[in-house]
């Protein structure tokens, strides 16, 4: 028989789990080493895509720690995460293919226009 | 359909649980849990076409990204490493602030609700001042795109520089805006919190608009290394 | 008290309470739903009037009624006042607002001040159109490409990029209250797979809405910056680049062409059921049909871009995906014409617009596989074979379904029964002008014909004079609807909870309902169509 939308214990785990603040202030520290450590792999030249690389990771992860901890979505449920993965799928949709038109014209750089237009 | 199963869902409907905190209960719901539960469904959504929004903007930046990297080096230059970076740390902070101020709430500590929904709101400011004396060190410099901008020494890269600086403009200035908007809210909350209206029954809103406020600053968190750490090396 | 004085007094959402007040104030799903039938019908008759013009207009081959400039305005508001006042919101915010807490057994959508709150903000982006529509109107298409319209354009562009902008958010409040409410506010034993092909379909509209609408947001933001701040995104004189516009505008405006189907596909489930007293053929792959509609709609954007300089391999991907895209849409026509197989089906009112929308939608989709390959597009891209396309899907599809469900719902609407003769007439009215108007287009457009031209040369005139005197009768088929259904308001036939007999909660309830909506929560025990019961015994009065 289909489960009834009126709640039982258990039902919306949101409501009822609190966070402890030693965890929150773990994610804190974390957050914060890894802004410094991101600094500091900019300030080193590390080969070409990998500068790109490690600083793309490190904003991931300090991405991923505040919406598993501060906005709760590890002890969220099915329906939030699905949101979260949704926005992320079709950013990357949007990302991947639009960039895909400029790559495959393998193109020297549109150039800067000599003539100027009259600017209203 | 069947009367027993009509009887028993009118019974169930009746009988929410007894929960009337403060008469919080709004009338399309059942019970405060299904309340909580779709204002949370509600803010996600919410949050998730925000994250939508920027990313039109992440869009154009990663294709002149790839078009142009060498005048995003260039651009990436002239912004300030230190006051971005003490920005991140002060948004960071910000964060921290907004989900101790959440657990305040949950925990029914009022004057602790209020005191960390007060430090968000100013480690906010202190963002938001910092960002203007970025902005009026740009202007200085003739950094402003459309308003009179130079910077000869990108030589041929200078109509590409300008695009980037369309884009840091575009995005920090978004997201600025979202911060402004974010500070507003919490000015309305903190009287609210420190008259007590948040109890761990009604902790919710605090919840919901933490929510924001982290998504907020994971846009920052993107934006810093995106703009300001290019070609530092 | 005799049983008809007691219907007549009984209280519903209409005579809870009167006054400007009550109306402009309410949160009742109901009453905001009308609130928006005013509005977009308002919208309506504004973009009808521009269609007229260019209709008009193109007559004759020359440009003689009006100049080119006034032309573009032309055509371009009644781009944006059609998609963005009235065949985005339409559906969702009229009948959607109406019946999706009727369907869901509950008594409200989930967060009733964002309900109301949609149609200010919707009020509010049209206030802006129309002070644009003052000072002359945008002139660039609605499709607002740079750098004309960043750059060259001497028209309120500005101004209709931010009413797009308003109604978008407009249209994001209402997705979000509409997905919060089908997963948490659905009666008990009502689930998913047991749910109306109406709110799977709303559903899937609400998905879009909320992951597509925010892209253009900022699109028209990036657009108005470059326009009035010189923030040059777009501008290639930077090295900018105006495709970069294309693609972030039709991944926005792809999907929006789905935002405007699926809500009338959906009302084509509802109706083809009703009027063949049968459970939908294939009821899980049409539900999944509108998911699957939803995530592919995000992926075909570049076949917009076929000949703006987008390389051959981003569009060979797009090209394929589009051939995609088009087989759940068929899916769901299969699916609707096995319905009526041995169904007991009736013709009346709703029932003519069904059949109207299953052959119209058809070419429609089938001349779009016909875009969706590459070679055939590059022939005729901005062309009236696009335009014929698109009005096929857009008012075959879209506005048939839109008018069939009207009808069907609005003896619940307003307890009052639409008259049928008149009903069939303009169905039949609307069914011959729109093909007169627009299937001429289709021939026009192969033979060449450019879109967007206020002149033509003269070999094209007889095929135009025949979509101008289709456009004629069509017009005549929207009008009698406008004037018969306000009629009815007074003097139809007071109508019973149930006069077409039909199966759904919506039915089981006063017509017109009660403010909310069910004197008991229903408890639901059964598929949804399920015609075999014998619980859908009529209840005309």
């Amino acid at each position: 028989m289909p489960r009834l939308h009126l709640d039982k214990p258990g039902d919306y785990p949101l409501a009822h789990h609190v966070i402890p603040v030693r965890t929150y202030l773990a994610v804190f520290t974390a957050l914060i080493v890894l802004t410094g450590l991101t600094v500091f792999v900019a300030f080193h030249h590390l080969g070409d895509p990998w500068n790109d690389v490690v600083a793309i990771t490190i904003a991931l992860t300090k991405a991923t720690l505040v919406v598993l901890f501060f906005m709760h979505v590890k002890y969220s449920t099915a329906m939030v995460r699905l949101c979260v993965i949704s926005a992320i799928f079709f950013l990357l949709m949007l990302f991947g293919i639009t960039w895909s038109d400029y790559w495959a014209r393998k193109v020297p750089a549109i150039r800067v226009q000599q003539t100027t237009y009259d600017v209203r | 359909m069947s009367a027993e199963m009509h009887a028993h869902g009118a019974a169930l409907a009746a009988d929410s649980h007894g929960h009337h905190a403060s008469g919080v209960l709004q009338h399309q719901f059942d019970s405060l849990e299904q309340q909580r539960d779709a204002s949370t469904l509600g803010m996600w959504a919410f949050v998730a076409q925000e994250a939508m929004f920027f990313g039109g903007l992440f869009t154009a930046y990663i294709v002149y990204r790839f078009l142009y990297p060498d005048a995003y080096h260039i651009g990436s230059h002239q912004l300030n490493v230190v006051l971005g970076g003490i920005n991140t740390a002060v948004l960071i902070s910000s964060s921290l602030t907004m989900a101790l101020a959440v657990w305040s709430a949950q925990t029914g500590r009022r004057r602790q609700l209020t005191a960390w929904l007060t430090t968000t709101l100013l480690l906010g400011f202190a963002f938001l001042v910092i960002k203007y004396f970025e902005y009026r060190e740009k202007f200085a410099h003739h950094l402003v795109p459309g308003l009179h901008f130079s910077l000869p020494a990108a030589g041929a890269e200078e109509g590409h520089v300008q695009l980037f600086f369309s884009l840091y403009f575009a995005m920090t200035g978004m997201h600025a805006i979202h911060m402004i908007i974010g500070a507003g809210i919490l000015m309305v909350y903190i009287p609210m919190a420190a008259r007590g209206k948040f109890t761990p029954e009604y902790s919710h809103p605090v919840e919901l608009f933490g929510l924001y406020w982290h998504f907020v600053d994971i846009v920052w968190i993107f934006l810093f290394p995106l703009l300001y750490l290019l070609g530092r090396y | 008290m005799s049983a008809v004085a007691a219907r007549t007094l009984r209280p519903n959402y209409l005579n809870a309470a009167y006054g400007v007040k009550s109306w402009l104030l309410t949160k009742d799903h109901k009453r905001i739903a009308l609130l928006y039938l005013a509005s977009v019908t308002l919208f309506f008759v504004v973009g009808g009037v521009f269609a007229g013009l260019i209709r008009l207009e193109l007559l004759t081959p020359e440009g003689d009624l009006v100049s080119s400039d006034t032309y573009n305005r032309l055509f371009t508001m009644h781009g944006v006042v059609m998609i963005f006042f009235f065949l985005i919101p339409a559906i969702p915010a009229v009948l959607g607002n109406f019946l999706l807490p009727l369907m869901l057994g509950a008594k409200d959508l989930a967060f009733p001040k964002i309900n109301l709150l949609s149609w200010y903000v919707y009020m509010v982006a049209g206030t802006l159109g129309t002070l644009a529509l003052v000072q002359g109107g945008a002139d660039t298409g609605w499709t607002f490409y740079p750098p004309f319209s960043t750059r060259f354009s001497n028209s309120p562009v500005t101004l209709v990029a931010l009413a797009g902008f308003v109604a978008g958010f407009s249209s994001i409040l209402t997705a979000l209250n509409f997905i919060v409410t089908v997963h948490r506010m659905r009666a008990p034993g009502l689930s998913w797979f047991r749910l109306p092909l109406f709110v799977w379909s709303l559903y899937a509209t609400s998905v879009i809405i909320m992951l597509a609408t925010p892209i253009l947001a900022i699109t028209l933001v990036m657009l108005m910056l470059e326009r009035s701040l010189h923030l040059g995104i777009f501008d290639p004189t930077l090295g900018g680049d105006p495709v970069l516009f294309q693609h972030l505008f039709w991944f926005y405006s792809h999907p929006a062409v789905y935002i405007m189907i699926l809500p009338s596909m959906g009302i084509i489930s509802e109706l083809i059921a009703a009027f063949s007293r049968k459970r939908v053929f294939g009821y899980s792959f049409v539900a999944f049909s509108s998911m699957a509609i939803a995530v592919l709609g995000f992926l075909v954007w570049g076949h917009h871009l076929f000949v703006s300089s987008q390389t051959a391999f981003t569009g060979t991907v797009f090209s394929v995906i589009t051939m995609l895209v088009a087989v759940p849409s068929a899916i769901k026509v299969f699916n609707w014409t096995a319905t009526l197989y041995r169904g007991s089906v009736s013709w009346q009112t709703p029932m003519l617009y069904v059949m109207g929308f299953l052959g119209l939608f058809t070419i429609g989709g089938l001349t779009g596989v016909f875009l969706a390959t590459m070679g055939f597009d590059i022939h005729v891209h901005d062309t009236y074979f696009v335009v014929a396309h698109f009005h096929y899907i857009m008012v075959g599809g879209t506005l048939m379904g839109y008018l069939g469900g009207l009808h069907y719902w609005w003896p619940k609407i307003t307890g009052r029964m639409y008259p049928e003769f008149w009903g069939k007439i303009s169905a039949l009215l609307v069914f011959v002008g729109f093909n007169l108007t627009f299937f001429p287009q289709f021939i026009l457009g192969y033979l060449g014909m450019p879109r967007r031209y206020h002149a033509y040369t003269p070999e094209f005139q007889v095929l135009n004079v025949l979509s101008t005197a289709g456009a004629t009768v069509l017009g005549v088929g929207y009008l009698l609807p406008m004037v018969y259904l306000v009629w009815s308001m007074r003097y139809g036939k007071k109508a019973g909870a149930n006069p077409f007999g039909a199966v759904g909660l919506e039915w089981e309830t006063s017509s017109p309902p009660p403010t909310f909506n069910f004197d008991h929560p229903p408890v639901v025990d059964h598929e949804a169509y399920d015609y075999r019961r014998g619980e859908d015994k009529k209840v005309a009065a």
